[in-house]
């Protein structure tokens, strides 16, 4: 058999698979990882790019560049749907998290190596239909879907009847589909595959992470799946679930979209504050403050990010008393991301800190997610939300959760785990020096939105009354500057490919203590053929 | 008008070819028709530069529109408003004072606790008198915060008795008031100015409309909101008003203006391609102006009675 022979010969540690083999047909997590890794880097650009398009269109009232506000809220629309489908979700769970969950628990691969296979090909057949529906008819007369991310009817069933969208469903579903699996091969591998002594309580904190974030995929996903199957057979069968004249409820599918969408804002942050607990950890050298309240928060956010939903949703005309119950629920939240912000400050304190790239972006990251988080207590008021819901406001609170935050983190990452994953040692000033272009750039980026909300400025415009062209143009130029500093990353990168400087099994000291760091670096192709013993973390 | 052709110069400074290609490449995304904005002369150019340099800020009305440089709400000219805008001024406080304290720690974290000043780190991995406090001291902030928000949560909706109902519909890309028969039974649109000459003195670009809804100062007005295709929404910055128009539903909101004057609102739901170009505009007028209004109004539009023709609005 042809597979028995596969496993027989990649057990052998010096004969790798061939190119094709390995790369297309690969079922090893390392391996996987390193393609989601890339594969998000290269969707973060094009979602990147296009965002650059949003800021030359936005930098001067009237319309420069894009030929109609329509065109332009296609390029919002897919800046979105990229940016979080396959951007941070690939990189942080498919990309940092096969590559490090088994390694962490002390495990040889993933559960199920190969349904992880299909997940990442899925994920790419899904990007390769979302870049499909932008060259085809979706309004009449004009390309691509542009109705948002949140792809609300009556918009994205009567106003864009050419089959853009139809496209956009599919691939959700297929990268639903693709995210689904996943989830079940990290809570399979999680639960069942800790190596022996490393009891729940003491695996790390990005398996734990990674463990509730998995369960939040499950859980909402197959909800948005359904939300978008029934926009699917309302466009193109006839049916009218969302429709009124047929008795269908538009703002149904706003509740079942949310339902799965405020979870997702937990399933793109939750990962990251698992990776920036280890990163503070090992540059403090110290172990993490509050290991358990740190696990039980995050499990709190994700449960309660289950009965938030509506807060997204103050203006369409819910009753007082929905109103109150979502204000309430959704200010509960505040308090378990508290303990986690307090527990890495405490974290730090009284520690010996070595400020390396990685430790730059992670205080960063304490930093920017504390100025979204805060502004997140604000939106969560409806009383002040019905000023601010669908403003400059909200995109100014989310992309400094989401891109100050989860993107910061995915740079962290990258820089903490770089000499594990490649072997090679990237020199600590490109990190850093990308970490101020990017700090400044961001902050010059998204800080003026905020008060661009407060004027009144409302989201997905492409052209906006004049009184608002100064922030415009300053939160213009802080996206140049953010952008730019992609260069130097990608520099970088291919700077420690050619300098060949090889790396540690641990080059951060003392500090680093998960199991990764026992290993060669990189890890050989099969790690762990005898399970590690875990005595004792240090919680 | 000055302020609706100010521009700035400094696009001229990417690279010409840079220019042409992202142009051509936008372009190829979306059908060729435009909605023009009209052409600003170099003389309004050079006026908005000089005074941008000078720092002269143009003489913008105050409430009602937002301001160039703004940095917080718009000037509120309802008392509900005015409390929405107390009330997130409390907030920024809180929230301001919270992200300091975090910067001042990590401040201190950064001066003390670096490699050289601190060689040895401590391992203290617990405290828990500390843990309970950064658990109880946030749950009180947010009690503070939250009694403010619920009793100004139940002015927003539970609204006192009408003087005055009007019904908003959304189209694409327009709005449609409807004033019912106590008012005169009437109905018509309210289409944007899609031309800078067209603009009256006093209304910005993009904010400007034909027709605006007109109320009396003072007087409690019920807004019935909804729409004719897709969502829309009616939002008026300075009164703190935001509802969202929904096919099928009809929905309400009220605000009673202390202040004569022209507001501006822009649609809040994204709505496809005209949704930048349906303003809200209302005038809060005397009893008097008002009741002349009505009799103009009357005469000038569609009456909601059915015998008259309708008024057809030109969509964008």
């Amino acid at each position: 058999m042809a597979h028995a022979a596969d496993a027989a010969h990649a057990d052998h540690h010096d004969h790798l698979p061939s190119f094709w083999r390995r790369w297309f047909y690969s079922t090893n997590h390392k391996d996987i990882g390193t393609l989601y890794l890339i594969f998000g880097f290269t969707a973060g650009i094009i979602g990147g790019l296009l965002s650059i398009g949003m800021r030359l269109e936005l930098q001067d009232p009237g319309l420069q560049y894009f030929s109609n506000p329509q065109a332009y809220n296609v390029f919002v629309t897919g800046h979105g749907l990229i940016m979080v489908f396959f951007m941070v979700m690939p990189t942080l769970i498919g990309g940092f998290g096969n590559w490090f969950i088994p390694i962490m628990i002390g495990a040889p691969d993933m559960a199920f190596p190969r349904m992880n296979n299909i997940s990442f090909w899925l994920t790419v057949s899904a990007f390769g239909l979302m870049l499909l529906s932008l060259f085809v008819e979706g309004a009449p007369g004009s390309l691509g879907f542009g109705g948002g991310w949140t792809v609300y009817p009556p918009l994205s069933t009567v106003g864009h009847p050419g089959p853009a969208l139809d496209f956009g469903i599919l691939a959700l579903h297929l990268a639903g589909a693709a995210s689904i699996l996943g989830a079940i091969n990290f809570i399979t591998t999680i639960l069942n595959m800790r190596a022996p002594g490393m009891t729940l309580h003491k695996m790390p904190l990005f398996a734990w992470s990674m463990l509730v974030t998995a369960f939040l995929l499950l859980l909402s996903l197959p909800v948005l799946a359904g939300a978008i199957t029934m926009l699917l057979t309302d466009r193109n069968f006839g049916t009218t679930f969302f429709d009124p004249s047929g008795g269908g409820d538009p703002v149904l599918y706003q509740h079942l979209f949310w339902f799965f969408g405020h979870p997702e804002v937990y399933i793109m942050i939750l990962p990251a504050f698992g990776i920036v607990s280890h990163i503070i950890s090992t540059f403090s050298k110290k172990p993490i403050f509050g290991y358990l309240g740190m696990a039980y928060a995050m499990v709190a956010i994700g449960v309660v990010g289950f009965v938030v939903w509506a807060h997204h949703m103050y203006t369409v005309g819910l009753s007082l008393q929905t109103q109150a119950y979502f204000v309430f629920a959704t200010m509960v939240i505040a308090v378990p991301t508290g303990v986690k912000i307090f527990s890495w400050i405490a974290t730090m304190w009284g520690g010996s800190i070595r400020f390396t790239a990685a430790m730059q972006w992670a205080i960063g990251f304490v930093f920017l997610f504390t100025v979204g988080g805060v502004t997140g207590v604000v939106l969560a008021n409806a009383p002040v939300d019905r000023y601010m819901h669908d403003t400059y406001y909200v995109v100014a609170h989310f992309h400094y959760v989401l891109s100050l935050g989860a993107v910061f983190v995915i740079f962290a990452g990258m820089y903490y785990w770089f000499p594990k994953i490649t072997g090679y040692v990237m020199p600590e000033w490109i990190g850093k020096l990308h970490f101020w272009v990017a700090f400044i750039g961001s902050n010059v980026l998204f800080f003026p939105m905020h008060f661009l909300g407060l004027s009144g400025m409302p989201r997905r415009y492409a052209d906006y009354p004049d009184a608002f062209a100064g922030w415009n143009l300053v939160s213009s130029i802080g996206a140049y500057v953010f952008f730019a500093g992609l260069f130097i990353f990608m520099f970088g990168v291919v700077y420690a490919f050619v300098r060949k400087e090889k790396a540690a099994a641990n080059p951060w000291g003392e500090g680093a203590t998960t199991l990764e760091w026992t290993l060669s670096s990189p890890p050989p192709f099969h790690q762990f053929e005898t399970l590690p013993r875990v005595v004792d973390t240090g919680h | 008008m000055a302020q609706a052709g100010r521009r700035y110069s400094h696009a001229r400074a990417f690279p010409d070819a840079f220019m042409a290609l992202c142009h051509h490449i936008f372009r190829s995304f979306g059908t060729p028709m435009r909605i023009e904005t009209g052409r600003r002369s170099v003389t309004a150019l050079s006026t908005a530069a000089v005074a941008l340099v000078l720092g002269i800020s143009e003489a913008w009305a105050a409430a009602g529109q937002p301001s160039p440089w703004e940095t917080g709400m718009q000037e509120m000219v309802t008392e509900l408003g005015q409390s929405v805008s107390n009330f997130h001024t409390y907030l920024v406080w809180l929230i301001t004072a919270i992200c300091l304290f975090v910067l001042a720690l990590i401040l201190v974290i950064i001066a003390r606790f670096n490699e050289k000043k601190n060689p040895v780190p401590n391992k203290t991995t617990h405290n828990t008198l500390l843990e309970v406090a950064w658990t109880i001291i946030p749950v009180l902030i947010l009690v503070a915060i939250a009694i403010p928000s619920f009793r100004l949560l139940r002015e927003q909706l539970v609204p006192p008795q009408a003087d005055l109902v009007v019904k908003a519909t959304g189209y694409s890309w327009y709005w449609g008031y409807e004033y019912p028969a106590d008012q005169g039974g009437f109905k018509f649109d309210s289409n944007m100015i899609a031309e800078v000459k067209d603009l009256k003195p006093d209304q910005p670009r993009l904010l400007g409309a034909d027709n605006a809804m007109v109320v009396p100062v003072g007087k409690v007005v019920r807004v019935q909101v909804t729409s004719a295709d897709v969502m829309h929404a009616f939002a008026l910055p300075s009164f703190a008003l935001k509802i969202d128009a929904i096919p099928g539903r009809l929905n309400e909101t009220w605000f009673k203006a202390e202040r004569e004057g022209v507001y501006y609102g822009q649609c809040s739901e994204l709505c496809g391609n005209g949704h930048p170009y349906m303003p809200i505009e209302i005038r809060v007028v005397s009893e008097q102006q008002y009741a002349a209004w009505l009799a103009e109004a009357k005469q000038r539009y569609a009456s909601t009675d059915g015998s008259a023709p309708v008024k057809f609005a030109t969509a964008q």
